[in-house]
């Protein structure tokens, strides 16, 4: 299927007929509809058919691309007019020039319809042409389907499932821990196995429906103990550093008003800590997340601030919140939070690396911020997860198998906006200043991550649209659902081939990855490189008895501390220099970047940054022509074709065959005036007129007497002849 | 060789150049605001303030010309107690502060802060700028890069409307403007000097660049002395009517008065003031709101304070917002790009001017022609720029940045000329293949700006720099540069003739210049070389050797030599070397 269809010009039959994919129905349609291609005024636009079906709302109009403006970065799913019913946002209603929310029922309907997503494009639609029983049948409709709560089954993914042939691309490199052998390769890869084992007990989901099938706990801990209180309080494994140094996660237990049961508790997880801090495993050190970040709320406010900065309407809104920037930025908390993450997970670092001690993230659910922090940690530290492949692995791993609820955070049906919380963006966002500050150091670009974070909305791919693989499992085996043709599978979003033709998929390859020397390829994947920075570093002994002695000593107030009031704020604080994250961050800052190596972000102030890209790319004030990051990417890939071309044309001298080595350069047409917001928006603004701030500001209270001044105090008037 | 080019010859202590001399040396501790303490041993010759650690591991170097220093204090007195709290503060101009703890016996701080007082503020004890004592030699000279007749033969002047003018031939017209000017064809030397009368200090609508397709021009001048009561000069408002009707495209002429327009008006009670409508009919008059010297002096002095020694840690968005420095930098991008897009699509003349025409007048020209004319995207180009627009217009560098003067607190100072630096960067970062040099290249011109090591700017003038005889006694910052640029290229550049280059000036785009602002932080260095930088040289090499063995095999091929070279590689492992090799 493709939605080639659509942008076919038909100038005999002025009717334009939506694409469909399988299983997609069309629900309704109005015509004459006008979209003003952007407002800033001007009213320019084109007028088209609006429709709604149970997959996307569409605009269809007969002026659609030409091969000239046809975007290099085309999704194939989903089009420039498409918007999934879960990419919506908000959608209002403009009723005598005022803006009013459309949420369910309606009584009057609007002149014009805004819908705002949550890919942040925004969309106006003028219904002033159109006739009034279509106004409300796509209004109505439009609200209904996109704004209103429904039940899982009615998601298209079992739509286009049941309809769709399953044909899944079976070269995928992406380990997507479904299975056992899953997570015994990447204990094997990590040289987690001698202490750390996967278990099957979860098999049928019997120690609960939370938990992944699969998951690793340490070799000593019991089937006996894990089944006790549904894994809760039993440490899961993440990742295994390099020194042996372990991340692990705990789901805590909820706060126990019932005293005899907290004694239960206190003393299950007395045990659990005895066991794990004996030999072989290391010192053990606790970090609740719950306490030592910010909650689920206050990311989720701290977000609905941040997007709306970038929701605009128009020029005018652009230029007044221009003006106060940096404040609004910052009143959301949004890049602060990123800070706050970031750092924690530097800290988190610090712990396996130099001080060599194993760290188990702690948090109610160990779904949220434990894979938030896990993911980072595994990024920063480990250059496999800085690959396609494995970083796509580690989101399976972490994510979408670890039981992230992404069904119910994202609230892709509306069934539970209070749970509604952007963590797999915040992690995103996290990742993009490590690829923005580092950018040999990933084999993806931000174009990689920004797409990603769009195949957030779109549900023809079940990764991101399930709470649990338990979830997912009882979906798809019922009863309810059998295909006509054979077995009834989703799709993966890591079958890029779905999205994008071969040529825009080159643009989530990163021309600058600075590869890994492949020393031996059978090796590849066990061959663990030594850190460089590691060596200069004053490590811990690997085996420190007294320590140890230290830790048992400590258990007992530590216990106390876990239960009843959360999890205490750790053994970290007590036992270590106040300075030993600062000094880790400054003397890694201070050595030259081994880009296969340790990856430590840089956090002060002026480093963290707005992902531009994915925020400011619908907005046409924001674009540059022939400029930003692009134009220099745009240079290289012109180069490397180059490069390519001559080295065809040696082989051909040489009369040898073409390697099929080479990775593939997206071409550039006309590359010196692209546009800063390439390879996304199309905008294309009448002239070269520059954009004009139409409102600046002029105000300086507090020097008032040095405004009032000039420059240089002459009187002039003795001069006048 | 060192980072700023000076030979470090051998059994020397520390590195000098040519016609630099010792002074003085001393122990002291310097009090590193990242690293603390660090014994060392400080020297000071006729150029710089130069420190090494008596540890070897690391060892603390500074390198300081003592053109940089603004002020220099005594801190703690003989009976201060406490640790190293005797000694000196030292305020720099280039957005640092250097504090030495000295020991308390025996007035040992006298000695080192008379050398320091004395070397670093040559003005005020009648010694010579270190510019005069400097027996540097280098390949290119400096001060033929620009020479004005050239540069407006390069525009296209003089022609049937325009004209070249020695009225100013000995400054007798204007003494701060230079000797070379071009009006309008129909105005005579005799209408100049009646403009004149009618323009603060002289300073009379002049060209400074015109439209090689619309003929529309940017004039920049001073503001009309129009004062309380009002008055009117018909020669002035003849002449703009002359410069209005000279490219004869529009029917009206476009007057940019840098100031806000309260400013202007408040300018009426000194005898100032700006164009009327009433006198002026066929012009429109807009105001650029930007700021006087006074509000950037203490803009950046709050920007000092946030990044300096340590970055403000909490609330850093809200605190820069509150320096107001990316907001000046905001509206001067912004007059500019106004001034540039009147000229180019508008196809109308304008005139700029601010007060005396030497401060923001210079920032918005300066810009504006950066924006319409690629020439001064490169390097010379903007050194042509740079000694156009500012120095020879009369920017007064020596008030503004007060080379070799005690007087710190002097409210003539003010970075003006950082400030369009700045701008510059800001363009640099939007468009990252459109200027030939590089961020090094801004750094280098903005460290030569107080380092008086060379001539280049020097005095408040041309007419005093012709009088101090600094073109023959000094060296120029571009001989420097010049010899060496490589160094000072930006390796994207993508030759494009006329482009219009209109950054964006919203706040979603301008940043901080880390890298120039907070670069003495250890903390905040951003990665030298850029990566991004090294890939694209380094395929630029491979490209180059491919070529040339290309070239070879085909040579080769062509004269039949059957036996093929068995010596190269197979050209798809280099390809897989260079992708690794990192």
């Amino acid at each position: 299927f493709s939605l080639q269809e659509i942008h076919i010009k038909e100038p005999i039959e002025k009717q334009v007929n939506p694409h469909l994919l399988p299983g997609e129905l069309l629900l309704c349609e109005a015509n004459t509809v006008y979209k003003y291609i952007q407002e800033d005024g001007s009213n320019r636009g084109t007028y088209g058919k609006l429709v709604c079906t149970n997959f996307k709302i569409a605009f269809l109009d007969d002026e659609s691309a030409s091969d000239d403006n046809e975007p290099q970065l085309k999704n194939k799913i989903v089009g420039e007019n498409d918007i999934t019913l879960q990419c919506v946002d908000q959608i209002y209603g403009v009723y005598d020039e005022k803006k009013k929310l459309l949420t369910g029922q309606l009584r009057k309907y609007p002149e014009k319809l805004i819908i705002y997503c949550k890919d942040l494009r925004v969309f106006h639609f003028c219904l002033r042409y159109t006739k009034e029983e279509e106004v409300k049948r796509i209004v109505s409709g439009i609200v209904h389907h996109s704004q209103t709560p429904k039940l899982l089954k009615r998601l298209f993914l079992f739509s286009y499932a049941s309809a769709a042939p399953s044909n899944t691309d079976g070269r995928n490199q992406t380990m997507m821990f479904d299975t056992l052998e899953d997570w015994r390769d990447e204990l094997e890869r990590t040289k987690g196995n001698v202490k750390y084992k996967a278990v099957t007990i979860n098999e049928g989901y019997r120690v609960s429906e939370k938990l992944p099938l699969y998951f690793v706990v340490p070799i000593c801990v019991s089937e006996e103990n894990i089944l006790k209180y549904e894994g809760r309080g039993i440490p899961i494994w993440c990742w295994s550093c390099h020194n042996g140094a372990a991340l692990l996660k705990m789901s805590a237990f909820p706060k126990e008003q019932d005293d005899s049961t907290s004694q239960t508790q206190k003393a299950f997880l007395d045990g659990i800590y005895k066991t794990i801090s004996k030999a072989p495993y290391e010192l053990l050190k606790t970090d609740d997340l719950s306490s030592s970040l910010p909650s689920l709320q206050d990311i989720q406010t701290a977000y609905t601030r941040f997007k709306q900065l970038f929701l605009i309407d128009n020029s005018s809104d652009f230029w007044t919140t221009d003006v106060k920037w940096f404040s609004l930025l910052e009143s959301t908390n949004w890049l602060e939070i990123i800070r706050r993450v970031l750092k924690k997970a530097i800290e988190v670092a610090e712990c396996l690396e130099r001080q060599h001690t194993n760290v188990l993230l702690i948090e109610e659910s160990a779904t949220d911020l434990c894979c938030v922090i896990s993911t980072l940690v595994q990024v920063m530290m480990d250059s496999y997860s800085r690959t396609k492949s494995g970083f796509q692995s580690l989101i399976q791993e972490e994510w979408a198998i670890g039981g992230h609820g992404f069904f119910d955070h994202c609230s892709h049906l509306h069934k539970s906006d209070k749970e509604e919380a952007p963590v797999f963006l915040l992690l995103l966002n996290c990742v993009w200043q490590l690829v923005q500050q580092y950018p040999p150091a990933f084999e993806f670009t931000e174009t990689y991550l920004t797409v990603l974070s769009d195949s957030l909305y779109v549900p023809i791919f079940s990764t991101f649209f399930f709470n649990s693989q338990h979830q997912k499992d009882t979906n798809t085996s019922g009863e309810s659902f059998k295909t006509q043709s054979g077995p009834f599978r989703f799709l993966t979003v890591w079958d890029w081939s779905v999205q994008f033709d071969p040529k825009a998929q080159a643009f989530l390859n990163n021309p600058f990855y600075a590869e890994k020397p492949k020393p031996d390829k059978s090796q590849r994947k066990t061959t663990r490189f030594k850190h460089q920075r590691q060596l200069s570093l004053p490590l811990t002994t690997t085996k420190s008895s007294t320590k140890r002695g230290f830790f048992r000593e400590e258990t007992d107030h530590f216990i106390k501390n876990i239960l009843g009031k959360r999890i205490g704020k750790l053994i970290n604080s007590s036992d270590e220099p106040p300075n030993s994250f600062r000094e880790f961050y400054d003397s890694w800052h201070s050595k030259p970047v081994d880009y296969h190596g340790l990856l430590l972000p840089r956090i002060d102030g002026p480093e963290i940054k707005v992902w531009a890209q994915r925020y400011l790319r619908w907005i046409p004030e924001a674009q540059l022509h022939g400029g930003g990051t692009i134009a220099t990417a745009a240079k290289i890939l012109d180069l490397m074709e180059e490069v390519q071309s001559l080295q065809v044309k040696m082989d051909e001298e040489h009369c040898q065959a073409v390697s099929g080595d080479v990775h593939s350069v997206p071409l550039l047409r006309n590359s010196a005036r692209l546009s800063s917001l390439f390879p996304f928006a199309l905008l294309q603004r009448q002239s070269v007129k520059p954009a004009l701030p139409t409102s600046t500001w002029k105000d300086l209270e507090v020097e008032d007497d040095l405004v009032k001044r000039d420059d240089e105090f002459v009187d002039l008037t003795s001069d006048m002849p | 060789t060192l980072k700023d080019g000076t030979n470090w010859e051998q059994n020397e202590e520390i590195p000098r150049l040519p016609g630099e001399t010792r002074v003085t040396d001393k122990d002291v501790i310097y009090m590193c605001p990242f690293n603390g303490p660090v014994k060392g041993r400080v020297y000071i010759t006729n150029y710089r303030l130069y420190l090494r650690s008596a540890e070897n591991d690391p060892v603390v170097i500074l390198n300081v010309p003592l053109g940089v220093i603004s002020r220099i204090e005594k801190m703690g007195g003989a009976s201060s107690r406490g640790e190293n709290s005797y000694g000196l503060d030292i305020t720099c101009k280039d957005m640092r502060n250097l504090r030495f703890a000295l020991k308390q016996e025996g007035h040992s701080r006298r000695d080192i802060f008379e050398v320091l007082t004395k070397y670093a503020f040559p003005q005020s004890h009648n010694l010579l700028f270190f510019a005069f004592l400097n027996e540097e030699k280098f390949s290119e000279n400096g001060w033929m890069v620009y020479t004005p007749m050239s540069e407006y033969r390069r525009q296209g002047l003089p022609n049937e409307r325009w004209r070249v003018t020695f009225i100013n031939e000995h400054y007798g017209l204007c003494d701060t403007y230079p000797s070379l000017l071009v009006v309008p064809y129909n105005a005579t030397d005799d209408d100049l000097k009646k403009v004149a009368a009618f323009r603060s200090r002289n300073r009379i609508p002049v060209l400074s660049w015109i439209h090689p397709e619309t003929q529309a021009v940017i004039m920049r001048c001073s503001q009309p002395l129009v004062g309380m009561s009002g008055k009117r000069n018909k020669d002035d408002e003849r002449y703009l009517d002359i410069i209005r009707e000279a490219n004869g495209q529009i029917s009206k002429l476009t007057i940019y008065d840098a100031r806000p327009n309260v400013n202007a008006v408040a300018n009426k009670a000194t005898g100032g003031g700006y164009e009327g409508e009433d006198a002026y009919p066929n012009a429109e008059l807009f105001f650029l709101d930007i700021h006087n010297i006074h509000v950037m002096r203490e803009s950046l002095k709050k920007l000092k304070d946030i990044v300096y020694p340590n970055v403000e840690e909490s609330h850093w968005l809200s605190s820069l917002e509150s320096t107001h420095w990316l907001e000046h930098i905001k509206l001067v991008l912004t007059g500019a790009i106004q001034v540039a897009d009147k000229v180019s699509s508008g196809r109308s003349s304008v005139v700029v001017h601010c007060s005396d025409g030497w401060d923001r007048t210079a920032q918005l020209t300066s810009l504006a022609m950066l924006m319409l004319d690629s020439y001064y995207r490169t390097i010379e180009g903007f050194e042509v720029l740079v000694q156009k627009e500012w120095i020879s217009f009369g920017h007064k560098f020596a008030s503004r940045i007060g080379h070799g003067d005690k007087n710190h607190a002097d409210a003539d100072r003010s970075p003006i000329f950082l400030q369009f630096i700045d701008c510059v960067w800001q363009m640099s970062k939007q468009f990252p293949t459109a200027f030939e040099f590089n961020e090094q290249f801004l750094i280098t011109i903005l460290d030569h700006l107080y380092s008086c090591r060379f001539g280049t700017f020097l005095y408040n003038s041309e007419a005093l720099r012709e009088k101090e005889k600094v073109t023959e006694k000094t060296l120029s910052l571009w001989s420097l540069v010049n010899s060496e640029k490589a160094k000072y290229t930006n390796p994207f550049y993508t030759k494009e003739l006329n482009r219009a280059l209109y950054p964006v000036a919203s706040m979603r785009h301008l940043e901080l210049w880390v890298n120039y602002y907070i670069r003495w932080n250890p903390r905040i260095r951003e990665q030298q070389p850029n990566p991004v930088e090294q890939r694209y040289m380094e395929l630029l090499a491979l490209r180059d050797d491919y070529m040339r063995r290309l070239e070879e095999l085909q040579i080769t091929n062509n004269s039949k030599i059957s036996n093929s070279s068995a010596s190269s590689a197979s050209p798809s492992q280099m390809m897989s070397q260079v992708q690794t090799h990192f």
